[in-house]
């Protein structure tokens, strides 16, 4: 167990590493200075340009930008963000946390629906309703995350206004709340983006863990429970769920990619004020840093999602566990 | 498993083997399901293919841009018109045209680099596989949305023939994973032993041998890919570096009304239906295709 989990930390490690010199990559492949519209903007001062270039080294030569590169990174620092005027890390810093709370939500809600929606299938397999959860399900994962967002902002902000337009607290009235209005107010912000994000998500899970049951119901041990006289339901509760839940764990890792690209859109269409909304904002500003800051710390997050559920796994596994 | 079509080869020698191209279709035939989605998106792709004869007008024609923009459906723009007083229908069926095309030429990009990078690293093995694998998780780790806007941000204004290069480049990994899998398994079948012992060359085995295996997999990844490759590709047009303006493509007519949303609905509503419509139909025909061939395995 203890050199499973050695070895996947280093895993996780090299996989950062290389995350790293492909980010290296992409900053230095791209046509002419990385920095050139920054550099060509009148407005950044003469200051400003000294300091990015003496920061960046870009007079020399590669192998030792890379070094250079390294140490900054492993220091955590991702360089000057020229939109906002600060620090890239900084910016993040900021945002992250919030990507975060909309992602644990979207993850945990997503995961009880979708489950929940299999189980109603499962239990009910074949039958008009089974069909047309499939339908909804495949209905929504064919779903751009974007389009989804748009069609929820339309339908609950303006036509039925129900929600509050974008962003996370109201910006006149927020300072003037006393703490439980200023929960209510945060909660209000969140529903919708939150709630889009478990739907697409939920579809998904809802057609994996459909099919994931379904394999373990031809089993002996299914078929022992139905003959020691279990309910239907009381096997797809005890023994079947039970069963696939080592999947589930899976899933969760192989989800975080989804989960965050698909906080990218929400939060631009929501106004959220996260990772996603950062770097979106950034690319129209051509704002670079920022850009290759949040796909480094995306892939870091991704990263350490799926060693988080590998590790759970192995836990949860009692055939790992003993290893 | 291939030593099973192998023996029913031989149990059944009036009919010759049939080819996973031909099963699939015949499988896609045989449910209900499938055949209508086989039929929609037959559609979908015929109004993209037919484009200039079908649209009403000229997609980037501007006729009015002071009395013509912004009109919400009528007869006579039947999806409006955009705020440059473009006809919207027009630009759906060019962006079916566009962003079909797109689709199905990264992803050929992606098959080629995925099914050589899988090939290689199953069949050399070893280190060279392992050091292949862990890159491989490297790249699998990095959101390919994230990626793409690493890439497409360093290169502004970029032609869509760039963009679809780098789509291509970015979606093979999940293949050649499975691809290494299944010569990985099919490395010392029996069939692959005898070919080596007649003295075929390791290309001759790749590619005669062990190649044919991979179809109905590659057939999957390709159907599932294409579907993911639209929806990328209208992601990132949202975003605005995507397809270039003037061209039309799905992505960039939402993002063309993206600002007005509320006021503009139908330049998100329409051409995002017709988007769920052909991913819909694709994930259908991709996993009835994967249904086929795993039953029949």
């Amino acid at each position: 167990m203890l050199r499973y989990i050695a070895g996947r930390l280093g895993q996780a490690a090299v996989i950062v590493a290389i995350v790293a010199t492909i980010s290296f990559a992409l900053i230095h492949i791209a046509p002419g200075d990385p920095f050139s519209a920054v550099m060509d903007n009148p407005n950044v001062s003469e200051r400003v340009r000294a300091t990015l270039r003496a920061q960046y080294g870009l007079d020399r030569p590669l192998p030792e930008q890379f070094i250079r590169y390294v140490g900054q990174l492993a220091r955590g620092d991702l360089g000057w963000s020229f939109s906002h005027d600060r620090p890239v890390h900084d910016v993040l810093a900021r945002a992250v946390p919030n990507t975060l709370v909309l992602m644990v939500i979207a993850l945990v809600g997503s995961f009880a629906l979708g489950i929940l929606i299999a189980l109603v299938q499962v239990a009910r397999r074949g039958s008009a309703v089974d069909h047309a959860l499939s339908g909804i399900s495949l209905f929504f994962y064919s779903m751009p995350d974007f389009w989804l967002g748009i069609l929820a902002l339309l339908a609950f902000t303006y036509w039925l206004p129900l929600f509050p337009v974008g962003g996370a607290v109201d910006p006149v009235m927020h300072e003037y709340m006393g703490l439980g209005g200023r929960i209510v107010d945060r909660l209000r912000h969140l529903a919708l983006p939150a709630l889009t994000l478990i739907v697409l998500a939920s579809a998904g899970v809802a057609r994996y863990q459909r099919a994931a049951l379904l394999d373990v119901l031809p089993a002996d041990y299914i078929r022992t429970a139905r003959l020691k006289g279990l309910t239907e339901r009381e096997i797809l509760r005890r023994h079947a769920l039970r069963n696939a839940l080592l999947p589930i764990i899976s899933l969760v890792g192989l989800s975080f990619p989804a989960l965050l690209t698909g906080a990218f859109f929400i939060e631009k269409i929501f106004a959220w004020p996260g990772m996603g909304l950062a770097v979106v904002n950034a690319i129209g500003t051509r704002d670079y840093p920022l850009v290759v800051g949040g796909v480094i710390i995306g892939s870091i997050m991704v990263t350490l999602g799926s060693l988080l559920a590998d590790l759970l796994y192995a836990w949860a596994d009692p055939r790992l566990r003993d290893h | 498993m291939p030593g099973q079509t192998q023996d029913s080869a031989t149990i059944n020698p009036a009919r010759p083997r049939e080819t996973p191209l031909a099963l699939g279709l015949r499988w896609l035939l045989r449910w209900k399901t499938s055949r209508a989605a086989l039929m929609v998106l037959g559609i979908i792709v015929l109004t993209g293919l037919l484009a200039p004869l079908i649209a009403p007008y000229d997609p980037s024609a501007q006729p009015d841009i002071v009395a013509l923009k912004d009109l919400p459906p009528s007869l006579a723009h039947p999806f409006g018109t955009d705020p440059y007083s473009r006809d919207v229908l027009s630009r759906v069926i060019y962006g079916a045209r566009l962003s079909l095309m797109i689709a199905v030429l990264a992803t050929i990009v992606s098959l080629t680099l995925g099914v050589a990078y899988g090939a290689i690293a199953g069949y050399a093995g070893g280190f060279v596989d392992s050091i292949m694998m862990r890159v491989l998780d490297a790249l699998l780790s990095i959101p390919r949305l994230l990626l793409l806007i690493g890439i497409l941000v360093a290169w502004p204004r970029l032609s869509v023939g760039a963009l679809v290069l780098f789509l291509g480049f970015t979606g093979w990994f999940g293949l050649s994973r499975i691809v290494r899998g299944q010569v990985l398994a099919l490395k010392h079948a029996e069939f692959v032993t005898a070919a080596r012992a007649l003295g075929a060359s390791r290309r001759r085995i790749l590619l005669r041998h062990l190649l044919p295996n991979l179809v109905s997999p590659i057939v999957v990844a390709a159907t599932l890919g294409v579907a993911h490759v639209i929806v990328l590709e209208a992601g990132l047009s949202y975003l605005g570096i995507g397809v270039p303006q003037p061209q039309a493509s799905w992505g960039n007519i939402i993002q063309d009304g993206a600002d007005q949303v509320s006021t503009l609905w139908w330049m998100s509503l329409f051409p995002g239906l017709l988007m769920v419509l052909t991913v819909m139909t694709l994930n259908i025909l991709g996993e009835a295709l994967r249904d086929a061939y795993e039953r029949r395995s």
